[in-house]
């Protein structure tokens, strides 16, 4: 049975976060293709909503592209009004990718990591790395 | 088989002035078709742009344009490179009158300069009536009168200016991938019908119209995803064939990186519906696209399907959104955030006292901010961190948001102890929206004329 360890969002996928109005739309993309179902049965629109509703979002979209390995997040009203009327430091919510893959926990097996992360290494952890 | 050869030099207005450079260098050698972009011109650009040309009307295209086309125009010239740019804005005309300046001053012969219009709404349809169209992607005007109002021109348009076999073709508002469809379509003739290859072009388009991000520019994360050289990326170039297939690398010993990864964050950028990315020529669908990999930075892209245009066209309205007031003050060391959350207490009361009722956004940088939607927790996340406390509102009044900076900088003798670093400023705001128009209310104004 292989190990399987917690990790956030940020250890198995990359992503990009867009704006067009008062939408965000944000990519998560497996970094190896053998991630992808362990991605699609946890990374579900409900988890991506509560991680972003204190936003004020109302409403998210997944979009699924198996060929790429990827999903994309449609979410409704996260801009504070958008890129030209809201009050946030980041009016086009440029960093809202790294708001799903910080905050969004995997218990995942290690081997769907890529091979040289960071995260395979047992003594890692972010005190430690933003401390040293 | 014919290959189109097309560069971007530029992903915004405020892109490195530079980049284009390699990227010249690069298309120089290739033989057959060649063109350069430079993608400048975001939603609310164009109402400033308007404002300068009410002002003046030699004026209102990017104020950019110089310090793009003067390190550029020469070699391009020279190599048969035709460049296609929006750095038109709200003055196409005046950006080419520009142009022929700057070649002037170089001593370059007289370039054909080509500009599309009517993507400037205002020019004819009536203000009040657009006032009363429905607006989308969450957005609303609320009876604001509208300062600029254009709609996004397609490809086969730009494709329009290339028949006049220019040098040049300057544009306002038209899709950003409409830069690269159009002389796309130009080369290789391809039918307005021919949806496959429409949406290959268009997704190409995509691909090039944020310059570096999609060859290794922000998508550094270090130790997790290491670009090289990152200062000095290389800007993206395409190489298209007439079935739509094509492939996307960077100029020799630039730093960046092509691979799935970094195309496969710049598809989705932006994308709502992989299976249908609207843009006025076509619907694209990415669903079934592949990625190859060709040689070292360098990625070949097949499968992209296209189904019918769309019916309506898109147009963005800009209004005003009255003045946004943003003022900050750090605090630092044991209980600094205790600190900053009293100061931003102190100056929500003090605003409520002077008769302010409206939200009042509260950031505390160095705890929360971008990522909390100005949800302030309660507990310290460091007991000696650094921390900015940052507020910020807007209103349609400017003595009103003046209020909150002045009493945000009253915080250095009246506030909690040792608040430093005081900023504050007032700036005008103009909110955008969307709207969707018939063709046949745009198409009779749309033309292409030649500047000399």
């Amino acid at each position: 049975m292989s190990l399987t360890r917690k990790f956030p969002l940020h250890a198995l996928a990359h992503g990009r976060a867009g704006d067009k109005g008062n939408v965000s739309n944000v990519s998560i993309i497996a970094y190896k293709a053998d991630a992808w179902d362990i991605l699609k049965t946890n990374v579900t629109e409900d988890i991506v909503h509560k991680t972003t509703q204190h936003l004020g979002v109302t409403a998210v979209h997944r979009y699924l592209l198996p060929n790429l390995h990827a999903m994309n997040f449609v979410l409704e009203n996260a801009l504070d009004g958008g890129v030209n009327a809201s009050r946030s430091l980041d009016r086009h919510g440029k960093t809202l990718s790294y708001l799903l893959l910080s905050r969004i926990q995997i218990e995942a097996p290690i081997e769907l990591l890529p091979d040289n992360s960071p995260y395979l290494d047992p003594q890692f952890s972010w005190e430690k790395a933003s401390s040293s | 088989m014919t290959t189109v050869h097309i560069g971007n030099g530029a992903g915004f207005s405020g892109d490195r002035f530079d980049a284009s450079l390699p990227v010249i260098e690069a298309l120089s050698h290739k033989t057959g078709p060649k063109y350069l972009t430079f993608e400048v011109l975001a939603e609310r650009t164009i109402a400033t742009a308007q404002r300068i040309r009410q002002n003046n009307p030699a004026l209102g295209y990017s104020p950019y344009l110089p310090q793009y086309i003067e390190p550029a125009l020469k070699s391009c010239l020279e190599h048969g490179i035709t460049i296609v740019s929006n750095m038109g804005a709200a003055n196409p005309i005046a950006g080419a009158r520009k142009i022929l300046e700057i070649a002037h001053e170089q001593g370059l012969r007289k370039p054909r300069i080509g500009v599309l219009l009517g993507d400037d709404l205002l020019e004819y349809l009536n203000p009040e009536d657009l006032g009363r169209a429905s607006t989308m992607e969450g957005t609303s005007i609320d009876g604001r009168p509208i300062l600029a109002a254009n709609v996004y021109l397609g490809a086969r348009h730009v494709a329009k200016v290339l028949q006049e076999n220019v040098d040049v073709v300057l544009v306002g508002r038209t899709t950003d991938s409409a830069l690269i469809l159009g002389p796309l379509i130009h080369e290789f003739g391809w039918a307005e019908n021919d949806w496959d290859v429409l949406a290959s072009g268009t997704i190409c388009g995509h691909l090039l119209e944020c310059g570096g991000q999609v060859t290794g520019a922000y998508f550094a994360d270090p130790g997790f995803k290491d670009v090289p050289n990152l200062h000095e990326v290389g800007f993206p170039l395409a190489e298209v064939h007439s079935d739509g297939t094509f492939s996307l690398t960077k100029p020799e010993g630039t730093g960046g990186l092509v691979n799935k990864a970094t195309i496969t964050e710049q598809l989705l950028y932006e994308m709502h519906d992989p299976a249908a990315y609207l843009v006025p020529d076509v619907t694209a669908d990415v669903c079934a696209m592949t990625l190859h990999d060709e040689a070292e930075n360098k990625v070949s892209i097949r499968g992209i399907q296209g189904h019918e245009r769309p019916a309506t066209l898109k147009a963005t309205l800009v209004v005003d959104h009255g003045f946004m007031a943003e003022a900050e003050m750090s605090y630092a060391g044991m209980n600094g955030y205790a600190r900053a959350r009293l100061a931003a207490d102190v100056v929500t009361q003090r605003m409520r006292t002077l008769g302010y009722n409206g939200d009042i956004r509260v950031d505390v940088i160095g705890a929360h901010s971008v990522l909390d939607g100005g949800q302030l927790p309660q507990t310290a996340p460091a007991f000696d961190g650094d921390y900015r406390v940052r507020l910020c509102l807007i209103s349609q009044d400017r003595h009103r948001a003046q209020m909150l900076v002045d009493e945000l900088q009253s915080l250095y003798c009246s506030g909690p102890a040792a608040g430093g670093g005081f900023r504050g400023f007032v700036t005008e705001q103009q909110a955008t929206a969307s709207i969707l128009l018939p063709p046949s209310s745009i198409e009779p104004h749309v033309r292409a004329e030649v500047i000399t």
